[in-house]
């Protein structure tokens, strides 16, 4: 085995073009693990942990870019406006964990637990994707196609993730047996759109892959229009609408038996979790 | 491969496998054992290090990664007899049984403490949430991150 350091992302182009094989390592809170525990042994290793060009974020034209190497510690930081996915990465690991894992590394990894993942796909985020030969953006949904599954090339590597700022209340909340250090048994993030009156709901850790609601979101959609509370944050809604709601996203869900919990656990939390964040996100906006 | 680090304040070279972790590094080629290998996979804390002054489990990271950066660990705390005050404090509490977990917690400890000298309940156990410890039970630990940071005001650190 070999470690190569690049110091720029087009060194680590160049490198990738050559060495396909190499397995790229930014925060090594997963990739560690199977090197520790013997699991994994590649041939080549590409620290792209130094890169300048993945450490940063930036806004542009109404739309965020978050580089792949920004760390959940930064986005704390950093991005406080940022509301779900500060929730989201506030909930990764520990401090030491948060200090080193990246959106970037929950996007290579593709764990249907990636605590950033559900708010990427809340947010119809693209993802950027660089080779020697140029650069491609997928959206998130097609991004990832299964547990541990991408499109990612062998040659290319994750530059970024970006997505349209959108005003309006929302969270990520998740289930699992503490606060600190837990793979979610059951995640959710619930983004409210005030300029396209929409709603997106995602679920993590109930699928092969992070699952929308389209059905839930039209629904509570349409019967915020029907009580006018788009132009009226004042406007009550029907009391059974928050939990129709989160039947219906506990619908969508696809969850399978597992160590962490058993599929009608997983289904009924995502439930409980979308009903909740309904209720936050219409308390956030009244208050706002 | 040949690593080169500049550990507790003075440049050091190893040549390690090119998979091994910065744990490995220090405690297998450096002569540095104070930072405890345990899980392997970032649950524990007890290998928590500094590297480039910020708080990471040392299992965690590649130790080519730490090529040409800062690493700090457990070691530098003291200046020879003399203890870190944090270190006092742990030994003041009984917040040290089997002694395992402390280096790390201790380590964690005085991250939080630079950060934040004055923390309050919740903040310390945020704080300390990657860090285990299966003998104590936390409580002493909490009472000597709280007697540490009274005895840490407005001293000069």
């Amino acid at each position: 085995m070999e470690v190569l350091l690049p110091r720029t992302l087009d060194e680590a182009l160049a490198i990738k073009a050559g060495r396909p094989e190499a397995v790229p390592i930014a925060g090594g809170t997963d990739l560690m693990v199977a090197l520790n525990f013997d699991r994994a042994r590649p041939p080549a290793l590409l620290d792209v942990s130094r890169l300048p060009e993945l450490r940063q974020w930036r806004r542009k034209e109404g739309w965020l870019v978050l580089g792949a190497g920004v760390t959940y510690a930064r986005i704390v930081r950093e991005l406080p406006e940022v509301v779900p996915l500060v929730q989201a990465a506030r909930s990764v690991g520990s401090p030491q964990i948060r200090n080193r894992g990246t959106v970037g590394g929950n996007l290579g990894t593709a764990s249907p637990a990636g605590d950033a993942l559900p708010v990427l796909a809340a947010y119809d985020a693209e993802v950027e994707l660089a080779s020697a030969g140029g650069r491609r953006t997928v959206p998130f949904n097609e991004f990832m196609v299964g547990p541990k599954k991408t499109v990612l090339r062998p040659d290319e590597l994750i530059v970024a993730t970006h997505w349209r700022f959108v005003r309006g209340p929302g969270s990520f909340s998740k289930v699992g047996t503490r606060n600190a250090m837990v793979i979610a048994v059951a995640s959710v993030c619930l983004v409210l759109d005030e300029a396209g009156h929409t709603v997106r709901v995602a679920l993590g850790s109930v699928g092969p892959t992070i699952l929308r609601a389209p059905d839930a979101e039209r629904f509570v959609a349409g019967a915020l229009a029907a009580a006018g509370w788009w132009d009226d944050p004042r406007a009550t809604l029907p009391a059974q609408v928050a939990r129709e709601f989160g039947e219906r996203v506990a619908a969508a869900a696809r969850p399978i038996d597992d160590v962490r919990g058993t599929a009608a656990y997983r289904r009924h939390a995502c439930g409980v979790l979308a009903r909740r964040a309904l209720v936050w996100a219409l308390e956030a906006r009244r208050a706002a | 491969m040949i690593v080169r680090a500049r550990v507790n304040g003075e440049w050091r070279s190893a040549e390690v496998w090119a998979g091994a972790s910065l744990l490995h590094l220090l405690r297998d080629h450096l002569g540095l054992p104070g930072s405890k290998n345990a899980c392997e996979q970032g649950e524990c804390g007890s290998c928590s290090v500094w590297l480039d002054g910020e708080l990471v489990c040392a299992c965690l990271v590649l130790a080519a990664q730490a090529h040409a950066r800062e690493v700090r660990t457990v070691e530098a705390l003291a200046a020879g007899d003399r203890l870190h005050p944090v270190q006092e404090a742990f030994v003041e509490a009984g917040a040290v049984q089997c002694g395992f977990c402390t280096p790390g917690f201790v380590v964690a400890a005085v991250d939080l403490l630079q950060r934040d000298p004055a923390p309050d309940d919740a903040t310390i156990r945020e704080a300390l949430s990657g860090n285990l410890c299966r003998c104590t039970g936390y409580a002493k630990i909490l009472d000597a991150v709280r007697l540490a940071a009274q005895r840490m005001a407005g001293r000069p650190r």
